[in-house]
């Protein structure tokens, strides 16, 4: 299973690295942009499924070929549903989690910048909400997890257009103290 | 339609900061039913150059209004300075209606003395006359106080030249490290104070009924709370830091309460909080979003934006001795984005943000007559509060990427920009009338 894991290429796209203060790095060569090309490519093995994140130890949690390296989760507009391509992530995650009941993650909330920043800030709390909805029936203990929405206030593009307003629709998982 | 563009720059010192600021206020778009008005430069008494241009200070709020098209000076024939020395045939002529004379001066004691008169050209008398002693600081506010006088005299309705408007900035240091100020400023942009700054977001800010303190959102700490704090002694205090949301707040129109969204009980409800005693009264219940609530100004209910019906649109709860008497009932229904409801003083209309065509404006509701109207041009408006008068409305908007301010009258006739130099200004709430610097 090791092996499985030590095998998987990350071409990146964005990859959150818990060494650098948790912010989201873009990685400038080899960069993808086919989402179904990354999505193979993350945590996947052969026969296309995840491997199962309660076999990772803590060690991969620094290790950027790990599945769990993948912590941010993308919103469509308006929207606080998981997408379904997500799901596997955030169950690699919620499977490490259970099997290490000591550890503890802060998933992060935030919109991009249109509409009301007020709403924004509870619509960020929401997408929040739901990734931890999936990762408790999973097995997380809810103390284990610590909301936190952000809204608009931070966002990781800076630009004024649909490409930078995607990348800020998101929740990050950020895992205390890694 | 009547354009006029005027530009007024200014450069002024900001107390408690270290930069000087430039604020440009800019008239994109006057009113066709502007009344002509000619404001004669005061008359100075005493050494020197004068301390202020009241005329200057008088026409450019006149001018903000909408209601009032102050001759430029190449048109002004003469320069008297008392009623009595006034050849109204002259300004007949003209087809001006009214005429602002006056003069300042100056006492023994540092103070000055000034005196206007407010004259019918028609009817040939004055309207209204007064003589107003002021210190050397408060010369710019004497001078919104004739403006206020003035507007009163000729519409019938309160002027709201005097307050203030509140909002946030945020600005990079020299590290590039963003800073977020909470800041207050005169209704025209003068006098900026910076009363709290902060290396994390800060949001909402929202005034008590009697101008002495604002309530806002911090995320000091890594997560968002409530605060309380006095803008005279900068004095804050916390006021919530419940687990999840502690956001939204908004002061009720008797000062007992504030109105606020937190999420302790699992998804953002809205809560009335009495600021005395801190004790909670939930007012919703549902499993959407709930937030952003605002009060009616006889305190009979509050508008709040919420998700409930599949996307933000604002409804309303009816209140009884601020307690629930009816299930909340929803207001918008035009377009799928409705949301940051603010309400003018008199209750009659309903500003929020709109989303029409991806584009987020203004818009506004007349409650009488369900008339729905959006009122500006931007991609990303937001933050609409109403001057006290409810004739303007001030909000959030982006110019070249950055955010500036901007004021756009209640039938959306007359607009006005407030930009600054430096920064990102956002989210500016006007204040009360009652506001005493």
């Amino acid at each position: 299973m090791k092996n499985l894991v030590r095998n998987f290429i990350i071409l990146g796209v964005i990859v959150t690295l818990a060494g650098c203060g948790m912010k989201p790095l873009k990685k400038g060569d080899g960069e993808s942009t086919d989402k179904q090309q990354q999505d193979n490519q993350y945590g996947k093995d052969s026969t296309g499924k995840f491997s199962s994140g309660a076999s990772l130890d803590v060690s991969s949690l620094n290790d950027p070929n790990s599945p769990l390296s993948q912590r941010v989760l993308y919103f469509d507009l308006d929207s606080s549903q998981v997408k379904d391509e997500d799901r596997d992530i955030i169950t690699v995650h919620a499977e490490f989690l259970a099997a290490h009941s000591d550890i503890m993650i802060v998933l992060e909330g935030h919109a991009d910048e249109r509409g009301s920043r007020e709403y924004n800030i509870a619509l960020g709390e929401k997408r929040a909400k739901a990734v931890k909805q999936l990762m408790t029936l999973q097995g997380v203990a809810e103390s284990q997890i610590q909301v936190i929405s952000f809204g608009e206030e931070r966002p990781v593009a800076l630009g004024h257009d649909g490409a930078a307003w995607n990348l800020n629709r998101r929740v990050e998982i950020l895992y205390t103290g890694y | 339609m009547l354009r006029k563009s005027i530009l007024i720059l200014f450069s002024w010192l900001l107390v408690n900061s270290l930069v000087h600021a430039v604020l440009t206020i800019e008239i994109t778009q006057g009113s066709e039913s502007a009344q002509p008005i000619a404001i004669i430069p005061f008359a100075w008494k005493g050494k020197g150059v004068p301390p202020a241009s009241i005329k200057n200070i008088v026409a450019a709020d006149l001018q903000r209004s909408g209601q009032f098209s102050p001759l430029p000076n190449k048109d002004l024939i003469s320069h008297p300075h008392d009623g009595a020395q006034v050849n109204y045939q002259t300004w007949r002529s003209l087809n001006v209606g009214y005429l602002v004379v006056g003069k300042i001066q100056a006492e023994a004691d540092g103070s000055f003395q000034v005196e206007f008169q407010l004259l019918d050209v028609f009817k040939g008398q004055q309207l209204a006359g007064y003589s107003i002693r002021s210190l050397k600081s408060g010369l710019r506010r004497t001078a919104h106080h004739i403006s206020d006088i003035i507007y009163k005299t000729v519409t019938g309705e309160e002027g709201a030249f005097n307050t203030h408007i509140s909002y946030i900035t945020v600005t990079r240091n020299r590290n590039n490290k963003k800073r977020y100020q909470l800041a207050i400023a005169d209704a025209d942009g003068y006098n900026e104070k910076i009363i709290y700054n902060s290396p994390q977001p800060l949001m909402s800010p929202s005034w008590s009924p009697d101008g002495t303190r604002l309530a806002y959102v911090s995320f000091l700490s890594g997560r968002p709370e409530i605060f309380v704090q006095n803008i005279f002694s900068a004095k804050k205090e916390r006021l919530t830091s419940f687990k999840g949301l502690n956001s939204a707040p908004r002061w009720s129109p008797d000062g007992k309460y504030i109105a606020l969204t937190l999420s302790k009980d699992g998804n953002p409800e809205i809560y009335i909080m009495n600021v005395n005693s801190r004790k909670l009264t939930r007012i919703t219940r549902s499993y959407a979003i709930d937030t952003e609530a605002e009060w009616l100004p006889d305190s009979s209910g509050l508008i709040f934006t919420s998700d409930r019906g599949g996307s933000p649109q604002l409804y309303e709860v009816k209140l009884n001795r601020y307690r629930v008497i009816n299930r909340p009932k929803r207001l918008t229904f035009e377009g799928n984005y409705n949301s940051r409801p603010s309400v003018s003083s008199d209750g009659r209309y309903i500003a929020m943000v709109h989303r029409t065509q991806g584009k987020f404006r203004i818009a506004v509701l007349e409650r009488a007559t369900q008339h729905f109207n959006v009122l500006t041009k931007g991609k990303l408006d937001e933050s609409p509060s109403f001057a006290p008068n409810g004739r303007m409305i001030i909000y959030a908007t982006e110019e070249k990427h950055r955010g500036i301010l901007s004021a756009v009258s209640v039938d959306g006739r007359a607009r006005q920009r407030l930009s600054f130099k430096k920064g990102d200004v956002r989210e500016p709430v006007w204040s009360p009338y009652k506001v005493n610097k």
